[in-house]
């Protein structure tokens, strides 16, 4: 009856055994490559930017450069990164909410929903420094309020530009998956479609669309060519949200390539503030998605 | 199983504004496929109908036509006349949030909000109004209690309603659709994902509820219709795939002596 090997401890073929050894070594390789790479740029910045790292600079404006000996930071950077983020996050959030309503609530398959998602795709992919030129073509050289030129306006709608279809693809990624069966079951109730909408699927889909809305932030946080272009810089704490503003990004910008030492180490330590910052937001959207 | 305590029907004698529901030549198309050809009923108010038939043969689809939910999920098209109580329910003035407040509706799967138990039940009433908190905590009571949930979550209102088991959960389905007090209430093979224990308790549920309202049910356990209806009708299908209303008599009859030599065939298990 040996219709079948009957040894179950015999090994498979060598070259089965070796080209499966192999594989999984090529891919633990890989993997550990592409760590090294993230991980030297994190310790780089943590090893050049943590000796700066102080109470100060949170609380200082930069120190005029050749200066030493007085208190220098970036408070005024920090403040101009988190307001700008707001407003942007305040301008393209609501739109962003409603537009995603209108994709996967109202117009589903129909021509105009296609377009408006294959327009949101292609505006997902515009390099951020064009949308940098363009805010600074309809913004900066606008007079607004009798005022013109650089603003933290402006440099938040570029943001804006740039969020607007991260959270508008993000948010119907979110509403799409509400099961059929609630918007079913509140029909059945009488409800009608927008208060299907906001009662049920919003309410469904909020641990998800706060996730999305957290990693836009993030990922515009570090935006750096839409601000020199609309937002530029200041030395000075912000006062009106239609002047030039600073920002973390464009400060590291600044002045990791100035000849003075000071400045160099304050970017590297804006750099892991910056760095704290997104992977704050990061965590918190994943701690989010977790209580889910 | 109950007898009946109204006459048979027949199209003839009964009035149709006295019908909770009554369908004539209904056809039924997704897209250009037609699924359900010439289908009349009768449901009588008060009364349990149930709906049986083989798998395909269009009875779910049937149930979604009566409150126009099945316009929502697909390109689902009906042709023919429904009257509810007198009212023509295919008339481009019926609202439809309206029409379906008083023709509620109990899904094959569970599908509670994921909110709590109290938010559930209270969710179809507060679409029309904004009542007070003690009308809305008596709505909520009275509601679970008819659905035979109350004494069971009673200290758990604000607990989430996933929570609950499944047949608890389909139960609170139930209490949901009782809350706004519809006239009708529509329910598409409600024990389908349930256990034994949980299908008894709704079927005794169902019995209770047959007092104040009318009940379509879909189907596909036989012996539950029997248990639980007072009239059955049963569809099936032809060669080309449209499905077909073959008899609709009281439940004593269909199980008993049925007309139609496939009804019959159905009955006693030699196809479907």
């Amino acid at each position: 009856m040996a219709f079948f090997d009957r040894q179950l401890t015999k090994p498979l073929p060598l070259g089965r055994t070796l080209f499966s050894y192999g594989m999984s070594a090529i891919a633990v390789l890989s993997t550990a490559l592409a760590l090294m790479a993230l991980l030297s740029i994190l310790f780089e910045i943590f090893r050049q930017g943590l000796p700066g790292l102080k109470w100060e600079v949170f609380t200082s404006l930069p120190a005029p450069a050749g200066e030493t000996g007085v208190p220098s930071g970036f408070g005024n950077a920090i403040q101009g990164t988190v307001l700008m983020v707001a407003i942007a996050a305040l301008l393209s959030v609501p739109l962003g909410i409603l537009t995603a309503i209108y994709l996967s609530e109202i117009g589903k398959t129909s021509a105009t929903a296609t377009i408006v998602r294959f327009v949101m795709s292609i505006l997902s992919a515009v390099p951020s420094i064009v949308v940098g030129v363009f805010a600074y073509a309809v913004i900066v050289l606008a007079t607004l309020f009798n005022y013109k030129g650089f603003s933290a306006l402006a440099g938040a709608f570029a943001l804006a530009v740039i969020m607007l279809p991260i959270v508008v693809l993000s948010i119907e990624e979110a509403l799409k998956l509400v099961p059929q069966q609630q918007r079913f079951a509140s029909a059945a109730l009488g409800a009608n479609s927008i208060q299907t909408t906001f009662k049920i699927v919003l309410a469904s889909a909020l641990p998800s669309i706060t996730t999305g809305v957290l990693l836009a932030v993030a990922r515009v946080s570090g935006e750096t060519a839409p601000l020199l272009f609309t937002a530029l810089f200041s030395q000075s704490w912000i006062e009106n949200i239609l002047n030039p503003t600073p920002s973390l990004s464009v400060m590291i910008y600044n002045y990791s390539g100035s000849p003075f030492p000071e400045q160099t180490q304050l970017a590297w330590t804006a750099s892991v503030v910056l760095l704290g910052m997104v992977l704050l937001t990061n965590l918190l959207s994943r701690l989010i998605t977790r209580k889910r | 199983m109950s007898s009946p305590n109204s006459p048979t029907p027949s199209l003839a004698t009964s009035s149709e504004s006295d019908l909770a529901l009554c369908a004539r030549s209904v056809d039924v198309y997704y897209g250009n496929r037609q699924v359900l050809e010439e289908v009349s009923i009768d449901v009588y108010p008060g009364q349990v109908t149930a709906i049986i038939g083989p798998s395909g043969c269009g009875k779910s689809t049937f149930i979604k036509v009566l409150n126009r939910i099945g316009e929502l999920e697909s390109n689902m098209r009906v042709k023919g006349e429904i009257q509810f109580f007198g009212q023509n329910i295919y008339s481009q003035r019926v609202n439809l949030n309206r029409l379906r407040r008083q023709i509620g509706m109990v899904f094959q799967k569970p599908n509670p909000f994921p909110t709590s138990i109290y938010d559930n039940v209270a969710y179809g009433v507060r679409v029309f109004s904004r009542p007070s908190r003690a009308v809305l905590d008596d709505v909520v009571e009275s509601a679970l209690s008819d659905a035979a949930l109350w004494n069971e979550v009673k200290d758990s209102l604000k607990k989430s309603a996933l929570s609950l088991s499944g047949g608890q959960q389909q139960r609170l389905c139930i209490a949901r659709a009782l809350a706004v007090k519809p006239r009708v209430l529509l329910m598409d093979e409600p024990c389908s994902a349930l256990d034994p224990i949980a299908t008894l308790k709704i079927e005794e549920l169902i019995r209770s509820l047959q007092q104040e309202l009318t009940i379509v049910i879909v189907t596909h356990n036989m012996q539950q219709a029997a248990r639980i209806s007072d009239y059955t009708a049963f569809f099936s299908t032809d060669e080309s795939q449209v499905g077909r209303l073959i008899e609709l008599d009281s439940t004593a009859k269909i199980f008993g002596s049925a007309t139609h030599s496939r009804t019959r065939d159905y009955i006693e298990g030699r196809f479907g």
